[in-house]
């Protein structure tokens, strides 16, 4: 009874996949209604695995923290010298020995973050602590998972996943989009936005001469007469940053199309004051350490928005928007790895997957009945059982259906009979042995059953590492023959032997049709 | 109706006394695999070496190949291999990984759509990072080797330790000979053959098993009989079903091979050589090897198992 209601149970999880999408979703809820989810080597699709160079938020710390060290030693007027970054710790060497004692407990009140070490004859190292480390990454991790995301539910993608893989990588796995340019555009780009006044006591042009407090930045699209993107000399001083913006939208002025921005509240209030204090003066719009564009302030802006305007292409305006409604990433981020599918391609695969799966299992059924008969069959009917059972299994677990996983389902047709094939040669034997023939099928099932799950342990055994160590499509495959062996031992044993069970007890033969 | 017998049940071929000759042919089969290995090497597929493939099919007739791969060359990214894939307007392009990190495949990738125009249909883009190419081939290596491990292991478990040995020894024999035949027709060496071989390893040892099982058995049943009469016994036994086992498990990864398409005809071809490879290892190779180890043979007297002392 708890083999056949198994069967059944099969049938009913199975079922939802030869409906189309929307009728399986119109099925009542006590009915399974969860269809196989293909991978993206069959429904098509993009998969980027992505590298967030955390090392550069760490960097950029350490930068900050040298221009605080900076000031404060300024401030309390320490002499010192040999001020830098030495990995992931910053130093500085204290002139006036009378002075150590002082400057040890500035730097030592400045970050609580920071283990502070005097190395001896006025040597001060200042070192991010492991936790510290740690902390800072895990959140630019984080906070990179998120931006990511919102940049690519912008996008309009249905359903993609992101997700964290290991220490410090995202996968991305769009389905349906065969062509991710954009999407890689989009994240290739940390979108750092800030507005600086252009400093303009000084020619650009004279290389090589920028004055502390200063910054020389070259221009996105502008090119100089040398053929070279124009430089532009700015404060270094951030007026205002990208992330006090509010919204951000691609919108047309004279026919142009440019981006129009808002700022919260508090933004808003800053721009407006240092608009206010800055009138005539240039300021520049920097993206990503490159100026945009430097417009003058005509008058006070005071609204909290604005427009960027900055030869845009329609396309490009549209990407600038929704990166600054999305949010700067923490750090850049590389692409790893790339596998894109095209629609066409998966289907195909899908295709080609059904006849190889369909042609080869006739072919094993036809000759299970041709070596075993009436035994040949029963073994066909558990075969086909436990196709049904392995679609169940994907459909109930969820797990993802690839190209590999398919001819793992076609490998397992051609094995899953194999338990059968033990069992039915080891009741010949029986029979030969001059067994009657119950005796010899009693026999068969229970002598051949040990052998039986040796042999399957050691199939299992390569699949669980397969699984294991392999990646995307591989895995497909690991959990389909996984599948496969554990449903193909329910089936050629339990299944048959119940067949077989009825049948003997029909017919009372004397002698074995096998 | 009866079933019909591929092979007679009382089938008595003799197996372990032409054993040197199997030992012979099997260490010739790894000194040729491992040579062309040294000669030849493998043909990595970007998974494991890095790069860049693309797969695109012309929408109107067949592809040129000759003016798409002179379009191609004068990109100046380096070696590029163009093939015919399955059909005349579907084919792949290879593109060797590019100096100056991740974003300079990105931009190879830009360049070669560009210079491809179009009418076409991109089917596939793959880019493997050499990051990610390492870590895939190390990956691939622990894989196998774990495999080989945890079978060791377990056949130990539940055989006697000689019997391992026979195991592994017919498992490294496969999963040599297949790599030797990878070289020798430089088929693409990736994730999925890869995969292959563990599989082969998989089936190989399930083969193996079946006759390790019925030498066992053999072992308790007849405690006198010459043990090389012993083994070539129990391969005789279990001889119907490892053929039966094996043409059903062909006849499955054929019509892979044949119908699958081409994305996996190398796994399926990789797969079919396994199967082979794997039945002739067990019968031939795990089993005579058993003849070399000392292997204990319970004396007349105990009868450790009770459920039968004597058949026949």
């Amino acid at each position: 009874m708890m083999i056949l209601g198994v069967c059944a149970l099969g049938v009913l999880f199975v079922a939802p996949n030869f409906l189309s999408i929307k009728q399986a979703e119109s099925l009542p809820s006590w009915l399974p209604h969860k269809q196989l989810s293909l991978g993206l080597d069959l429904q098509g699709g993009s998969h980027l695995l992505l590298e967030v160079k955390v090392d550069s938020v760490l960097k950029e710390s350490l930068e900050a923290l040298i221009d605080t060290m900076r000031t404060t030693l300024r401030k309390a007027r320490i002499r010192y010298s040999n001020l830098g970054i030495d990995g992931l710790a910053a130093n500085v060497t204290i002139k006036d020995i009378a002075d150590e004692e002082q400057a040890l407990q500035l730097l030592k009140s400045l970050d609580s973050s920071l283990s502070v070490d005097f190395l001896g004859s006025g040597n001060i190292r200042l070192e991010m602590t492991e936790k510290t480390i740690r902390d800072r990454r895990t959140a630019a991790i984080e906070q990179s998972i998120e931006i990511v995301r919102r940049r690519i539910d912008e996008t309009g993608v249905r359903e993609p996943t992101i997700q964290r893989q290991g220490q410090v990588r995202i996968l991305v796995q769009l389905p349906g989009i065969d062509d991710p340019e954009r999407v890689k555009r989009l994240l290739g780009k940390t979108a750092k936005l800030s507005f600086h006044l252009v400093d303009e006591r000084q020619e650009p042009s004279v290389a090589g001469r920028v004055p502390p407090g200063s910054i020389l930045l070259p221009s996105n699209d502008e090119v100089g007469s040398d053929g070279r993107p124009r430089m532009y000399m700015l404060k270094k001083r951030v007026m205002i940053s990208g992330d006090t913006l509010a919204d951000s939208q691609a919108t047309f002025q004279d026919n142009q199309p440019v981006v129009s921005f808002r700022f919260d509240t508090i933004g808003g209030k800053r721009f407006g004051k240092a608009t206010t204090e800055n009138v005539g003066k240039l300021f520049a719009i920097v993206l990503d350490n490159k100026v945009i564009s430097a417009p003058v302030i005509r008058e006070p802006i005071l609204g909290g928005s604005g427009v960027i305007s900055g030869r845009f292409s329609v396309q490009a305006a549209q990407d600038l928007s929704l990166l600054l409604r999305a949010g700067a990433l923490p750090a850049p981020l590389t692409i790893l790895e790339e596998r894109s599918v095209g629609p066409g391609l998966g289907a195909d695969s899908i295709a080609a997957g059904k006849t190889a799966s369909m042609v080869g299992m006739a072919m094993v059924i036809a000759f299970m009945i041709v070596t075993y008969g009436r035994f040949g069959l029963m073994a066909d009917v558990a075969l086909i059982a436990n196709i049904i059972l392995i679609g169940a299994a994907l459909s109930l677990l969820q797990a993802t259906l690839t190209l590999p996983g398919i001819a793992g389902i076609v490998l397992t047709i051609g094995m899953a009979v194999d338990a059968n094939v033990l069992v039915f040669e080891r009741i010949r034997e029986e029979m030969r042995a001059g067994r009657t023939p119950i005796s010899s099928i009693d026999a068969g099932y229970s002598r051949a059953i040990t052998t039986i799950i040796d042999a399957n342990v050691t199939t299992l055994i390569a699949a669980v590492l397969l699984y294991q160590f392999g990646s995307g499509p591989v895995r497909g495959f690991a959990v389909t023959l996984a599948i496969g062996i554990v449903t193909s031992l329910f089936t050629a044993i339990m299944l048959t032997r119940l067949m077989v069970a009825t049948w003997l007890k029909k017919t009372r033969p004397d002698s074995l049709p096998i | 109706m009866r079933g019909l017998r591929l092979l007679p049940g009382d089938i008595n071929l003799s197996f372990i006394p032409r054993r040197k000759i199997f030992f012979v042919i099997s260490i010739l089969l790894m000194v040729s695999s491992i040579s062309l290995y040294m000669k030849n090497g493998l043909n990595y597929g970007i998974d494991f070496k890095g790069g860049i493939l693309i797969e695109i099919k012309t929408i109107d007739g067949p592809a040129n190949v000759k003016t798409m791969r002179s379009n191609l060359s004068g990109l100046g990214i380096g070696e590029i291999g163009l093939q015919e894939f399955g059909a005349p307007n579907e084919i792949l392009i290879r593109i060797q990984s590019q100096e100056g990190g991740e974003k300079a495949q990105q931009l190879a990738i830009g360049q070669v759509k560009k210079a491809l125009g179009n009418g076409i249909e991109y089917r596939r883009t793959e880019f493997v990072g050499p990051k990610i190419s390492d870590e895939l081939f190390w990956n691939g290596i622990y894989a196998v080797s774990a495999a080989i491990v945890a079978i060791l292991i377990y056949v130990w478990f539940r055989f006697e330790w000689q019997f391992g040995i026979g195991a592994v020894l017919a498992l490294v024999h496969d999963v040599i000979s297949t790599i030797g035949m990878f070289a020798l027709l430089g088929l693409e060496f990736n994730l999925s053959t890869v995969a292959a071989i563990l599989t082969i390893a998989g089936y190989s040892i399930n083969d193996t098993v079946v006759v390790f099982d019925r030498v066992r058995e053999n072992l308790r049943r007849y405690k006198t009989l010459p043990f090389s009469e012993l083994l070539n016994k129990s391969v005789n036994e279990t001889l119907s079903r490892t053929v039966i086992t094996s043409v059903t498990t062909l006849l499955a990864l054929t019509a892979l091979f044949v119908l699958g398409g081409e994305v996996i005809s190398d796994f399926s071809f990789a797969m079919i050589w396994g199967v082979l490879i794997g039945t002739y290892s067990s019968i031939c190779l795990a089993v005579p090897v058993l003849l070399y180890m000392k292997i204990e043979r319970r004396s007349s007297s105990g009868n450790n198992e009770g459920e039968e002392a004597v058949a026949e």
